[in-house]
């Protein structure tokens, strides 16, 4: 019964937050109206999502965040470098394809997002049974050791979290 | 304001205009379509990151009271980039030559081109 | 010195999108002209932010959530009209 009325319980909590935040302001009138939006949309949309993704560790997840912001950070400074520094021809674009064995949509899509933010890599296109992913990257001398990198620093995490 | 905070508001300031400058300036400079890809899709994300922090301590500064507006935008472009980039990429890979990509190493092929069913 | 930094920043942001329209002008088939208005909406939200924190008014964000929101949702519909041909499934 509870799990029909309240299908995500994350999600309404993020619609929740997202309202205050929207309105800049914590009243009686703008809880309430959150509340029913909260309530409302994720009841609305359930048909679209139907599985709830089972987090085995919010810590983890947290920590996973971090790593993340980190790495957004350094990307950022090796892109602007080959940007500005490196001629043409001493870039070397490549294709790679990195085999995934993820349990749930939602984490495959966090590892795509991740990846599209950090150094020079970005995904373009999933298996059709979601079983690799494609991604370009910029500048890899090494496509093998980024395809290792990818696979140990982010997908190993992203297993520990989602049940 | 202090001046603590003046020079991080400044610097926030001057490290986000340079990283949203590189972002347009790769747009422009890099060959190919899947590079050019690259450039916005970071370094213009960070540049208007640097930006709202910076738009964030002035407010705090100047009225006490945290503005959670620019927390809300920050978040939305986080979210937003890989996805635009994504299907950016997605409408690319409709003219590359099939040829040019790996293979997926799975018996499906790329969702892009498998047909359905 | 804050507002030599923002003088700095918006010059920055500027340019950008300067750069952004010879872009648009430039690109060789339609992905790269979204790419390059996609980049524009993010440098537009830049300039709103900072033309706000140079009035001092906070109503200038309201503008750059609208910005974001409604430039997401428009390359993600051109992107699908190109991929499928129409854009509601």
């Amino acid at each position: 019964m509870i799990a029909r009325l309240i299908p995500h319980p994350g999600l309404s909590a993020f619609l929740v937050l997202t309202w205050v935040l929207l309105t800049n302001s914590v009243s009686l009138n703008t809880l309430v109206l959150a509340l029913l939006l909260g309530l409302a949309i994720p009841v609305l949309t359930a048909s679209y999502w139907p599985d709830r993704p089972r987090l085995r560790s919010p810590v983890r997840l947290l920590c996973y965040i971090g790593l993340v912001v980190w790495d957004v950070i350094v990307a950022n400074f090796q892109v602007a470098r080959i940007i500005l520094f490196m001629p043409h021809d001493q870039i070397r674009s490549a294709w790679i394809t990195v085999p995934i064995d993820l349990p749930s949509p939602e984490a495959l899509a966090m590892l795509a997002g991740t990846i599209t933010l950090t150094p020079g890599t970005l995904t373009a296109d999933v298996s059709a049974d979601r079983k690799a992913l494609l991604i370009h990257c910029l500048h890899a001398p090494d496509p093998d050791a980024t395809r290792d990198d990818i696979k140990q620093r982010y997908e190993a995490r992203l297993q520990r979290i989602f049940a | 304001m202090s001046l603590a905070l003046e020079i991080l508001v400044s610097a926030a300031l001057v490290v986000g205009g340079i990283f949203g400058l590189i972002g347009s300036f790769g747009l422009l400079k890099l060959r190919g379509a899947m590079q050019r890809l690259h450039a916005p899709t970071k370094a213009t994300t960070v540049g208007v990151g640097c930006t709202l922090i910076a738009s964030a301590l002035t407010g705090l500064a100047a009225t006490q009271a945290a503005s959670w507006h620019e927390v809300l935008v920050t978040a939305f472009l986080f979210l937003t980039a890989p996805l635009t980039a994504l299907y950016l990429a997605k409408t690319h890979m409709l003219t590359t030559p099939p040829g040019e990509l790996p293979p997926t190493g799975t018996p499906r092929d790329w969702s892009n081109r498998d047909a359905p069913g | 010195m804050l507002s030599y930094a923002l003088t700095f920043a918006l010059t920055c942001f500027a340019l950008g999108f300067a750069m952004n329209v010879l872009a648009f002008a430039r690109a060789p088939g339609l992905p790269d002209r979204i790419l390059a208005v996609d980049t524009m909406v993010v440098n537009g939200i830049a300039l709103i932010v900072l033309y706000g924190v140079k009035t001092g008014s906070g109503l200038y964000l309201e503008a750059a959530i609208l910005l974001a929101l409604t430039g997401f949702v428009s390359t993600i519909a051109f992107c699908k009209f190109l991929l499928r041909g129409s854009i509601i499934e």
